[in-house]
């Protein structure tokens, strides 16, 4: 006579492993943040957040950074977010479902997915040799934009193709053109949705380390220009943690960056439920 | 229109900085050292920006013939094809073979590094060490540390591919100081106490040995021009090669320019 | 008339847009597929990697990037749908409202904290209970695998979402269990949303540059074994870049030609299989 498991038993079973297993995971993600931080919230102190790097980093704040990080990433959201959003705007309301339509989501997808150090190796060579930018926020910023451009593309098509069919009609039928109808209805009821894509690509923008490293550089002063080059947050950590400059300056460094990185996503979840809550 | 308005503002500014700014790239092994003086000159003169890139030292001789950096910098003597650009030695940096604190391991032959790191030797046993596989760390290609360790010490011979590739001297610090069976090179004014340098036929390099030629595994710390410079980078230059710029290169371990002792 | 400016402007800036996208894709493939006919298939596909003596054979990388991959998916893909599974079908609307937004915060940090994290604590593990150099196929593997975790679960828990609920009342109706429900009926019918989603994770790894720099160890030699040092295409790149002319530029770019052609080929697969327009 066979034993057989019931399926009542195997449910339990597998109740048990699924729930281990989401356990672990959930248990991995806050270890890693709470190490993180143990260890760096130590140093941080107002001072720290506002003091010119020294000696290499051993030494000092991370002000430089913050800014450079600010700097890079603003260049890149202002110039990214109106191509991005623009070009979403033609595709769906201009060329809705048409074979150019298809193809530019579907490049555009490609390129969201295409490794960052491409986009480092294009920058480097594009940007700071051939165009002579040099290492600069603005070589960091525009390949940064480049990289998010898709992202913005694909969130704000999403966006704009939920608004629902209907919205239109009526603003049509009550005489509105086709500009009106985008700018007065389409655009601020998708705009959630868009500003959750920007928010998403701009989290992504200040994780960035391998596009950045290449184009704007790791110098250590406080840029002074859009010409000036920069060190981010997130090379600034890599190289302390690399080089085994100061550990206990590295993870301060991490730990204001996952906080960064984690008030930004915060903010997009938040606006992407209001979004949801509004048509479902 | 706005954002328009925002690009030209910023261009403006820029092109009044890039005047005073002066950019350096290249050895990553020198960036250390020239990121610590350029911050003392900083200090002196506030109108001045000076920007220290890393890259490695074939990265600082391309740098410099693209002229996106004013200076390069290089640890290891220029090839044939790129002695088209001036060269300004501003120290002398001894290279160090490195192994973990706990190794019994403390002297080491030429020979006996080439076989490691070509993959000759496997075993710390046949060294007189631990039974353990020995795990070898090289630089990247385009390091000037290894050019000048393939040089001096590897010969016709080649970095085995088993080896780890790290692409900084800290780097390779960082993953000896915790691996017992790790050997590695990188500047001697790196190490720490965290790992310790082994005797190079029978010779430690220490800062005498180093400037008196007996500790023979030395490579010039260049500064790489493409024109005759002028202004602030004249300027920057004389002061590391002056008394104050150079006491504070020795102090980090290296042999100033002015106290080589000539053959 | 406003109308007709309004969308020659907007064509103006989706032209420049696309443009740009353009641009770098075919600056990276002009640069890059030439060299391949240079130096000629054999070489370009041998494994001898040495560009400053004129080979430029990428099959090691390729195979340490297959490796590495492969090793994360083993990784993310049992602990993905485990949590996707869990929360769909096994949670209440409160537990998936807390814990969804949590798991999805591990895609937010950045890799270089990944890599970090795996220096610090998972490579001197390996090296002492498994041995080898600790920077290893299996770290990387692990790493990436947590890093892929978020994309695998969020897009595995929307495609099961998405199953009507007739599917599981039917179930329900003739007698099965929730779990014979998720293992026969749901699982099956959200296939294709699932797969779109391993597919997508397995492109964020093999793209992956920083973390696997850092834990990889970089060794050039194929691995024999998960504890082996590894190379892959990605730390090439990262690694090479900045003093490469000439040739060596232009093999980078084949290889990140490869790269790309690749992102691509997975893309179009994830749209076959989920049929999407």
């Amino acid at each position: 006579m066979t034993f057989r498991i019931g399926p009542r038993t195997n449910q339990i079973i597998a109740y048990s492993i699924l729930l281990l297993m989401t356990l672990i995971t959930v248990i991995v993600l806050f270890f890693i943040i709470g190490y993180v931080f143990k260890n760096g919230i130590g140093q941080l102190s107002l001072e720290f957040l506002t003091d010119k790097t020294r000696e290499m980093g051993k030494e000092g704040g991370i002000f430089p950074s913050i800014l450079g990080t600010f700097f890079v990433t603003i260049f890149a959201v202002v110039i990214a977010t109106p191509l991005g959003v623009g070009s979403a705007v033609y595709l769906v309301e201009y060329t809705r479902g048409g074979l150019i339509h298809r193809i530019i989501s579907f490049g555009a997808d490609c390129l969201a997915g295409v490794p960052s150090i491409i986009y480092g190796l294009f920058g480097f060579i594009f940007f700071v040799i051939t165009l002579n930018l040099g290492w600069s926020i603005i070589s960091g910023g525009l390949t940064l934009a480049v990289m998010i451009i898709p992202t913005i593309i694909r969130t704000t098509e999403e966006a704009i193709k939920a608004v629902p069919h209907s919205f239109r009609e009526i603003s049509y039928s009550l005489g509105g053109g086709k500009l009106d109808t985008i700018l007065k209805v389409v655009l601020p009821t998708s705009l959630p949705g868009i500003l959750t894509g920007v928010i998403l690509g701009i989290g992504r923008a200040v994780g960035e380390t391998a596009a950045v490293i290449f184009t704007a550089g790791s110098s250590l002063g406080i840029p002074t220009s859009a010409f000036s080059s920069t060190r981010t947050l997130a090379v600034h950590f890599y190289i302390l943690a690399r080089e085994g400059i100061s550990m206990p300056k590295a993870y301060a460094t991490a730990t204001v960056l996952i906080i960064i990185i984690l008030l930004v996503n915060f903010i997009a979840y938040r606006l992407m439920h209001r979004f949801m809550e509004r048509y479902y | 229109m706005r954002y328009l308005a925002i690009l030209c503002m910023i261009s403006l500014l820029a092109c009044n900085q890039r005047e005073g700014g002066i950019i350096i790239a290249g050895s990553t092994s020198i960036q250390l050292f020239i990121e610590k003086v350029a911050e003392y000159y900083m200090e002196k003169h506030p109108e001045i920006q000076i920007n220290v890139q890393g890259g490695g030292s074939t990265a600082g001789v391309q740098a410099t013939y693209n002229k996106i950096c004013d200076i390069g910098i290089s640890s290891r003597n220029l090839k044939e094809h790129e002695k088209r650009l001036t060269t300004i030695l501003i120290a002398v940096d001894g290279i160090a073979v490195i192994i973990h604190k706990n190794n019994r391991v403390n002297n080491l032959s030429t020979e006996d590094i080439r076989s490691i790191f070509s993959g000759k030797i496997e075993n710390w046993q046949d060294l007189g060490g631990r039974d353990e596989k020995i795990i070898p760390v090289t630089r990247e290609e385009g390091s000037g540390t290894r050019g000048s360790f393939e040089d001096m010490i590897m010969g016709e011979a080649e970095i085995s591919d088993a080896c780890l590739v790290q692409d900084s001297n800290g780097a390779v610090r960082e993953i000896i100081a915790t691996t017992p069976q790790g050997i590695g090179y990188i500047s001697v004014g790196l190490v720490d106490e965290r790992e310790k340098a082994v005797a190079i036929n029978g010779v430690l390099p220490t800062l005498e040995n180093i400037a008196s030629r007996k500790y023979r595994f030395s490579r010039p710390f260049l500064f790489l021009l493409l024109t005759e410079p002028q202004g602030n980078v004249r300027k920057f230059i004389d002061y590391v090669l002056s008394k104050e710029g150079q006491d504070i290169l020795k102090k980090d371990g290296l042999i100033p320019a002015t106290e080589i002792y000539n053959d | 008339m406003k109308d007709k400016i309004a969308e020659k402007l907007l064509l103006f800036i989706a032209f420049s847009a696309i443009l740009s996208l353009l641009l770098i894709t075919f600056f990276i493939f002009q640069q890059g597929i030439p060299l391949i006919f240079k130096v000629g298939l054999g070489n370009f596909f041998s494994t001898h990697w040495a560009p400053t003596r004129g080979h430029f054979g990428i099959l090691s990388m390729i195979i340490g990037s297959l490796m590495v991959t492969a090793g994360a998916l083993v990784v993310g893909i049992p602990f993905g749908l485990a949590c996707a599974i869990f929360l769909a079908e096994f949670s209440s609307p409160v537990v998936q409202k807390t814990l969804k937004p949590i798991i999805e915060l591990l895609a937010g940090i950045p890799s270089v904290v990944y890599g970090f994290i795996g220096i610090v604590i998972l490579v001197p593990f390996i090296r002492e209970h498994f041995g080898g150099p600790g920077f290893s196929v299996l770290a990387a593997s692990i790493i990436l695998g947590i890093m892929i975790l978020p994309t695998i679960v969020s897009i595995s828990y929307d495609a099961l979402v998405a199953v009507p609920n007739t599917y599981r009342e039917g179930s329900y109706a003739v007698g099965a269990t929730k779990w014979q429900t998720v293992r026969m009926l749901l699982m099956p019918a959200a296939r294709s949303g699932i797969v779109a989603g391993i597919i997508l994770g397995m492109g964020r790894a093999i793209g992956e540059t920083m973390a696997v720099i850092m834990i990889a160890g970089n060794a050039l030699k194929i691995p024999h074994s998960m504890l082996d040092s590894v190379r892959t295409l990605t730390s090439t790149l990262a690694l090479e870049l900045g003093y490469a002319t000439g040739d060596h530029r232009a093999a980078l770019f084949a290889c990140g030609s490869f790269l790309f052609l690749i992102i691509i080929l997975l893309n179009i697969i994830a749209i076959k299989i989920t049929g999407r327009k």
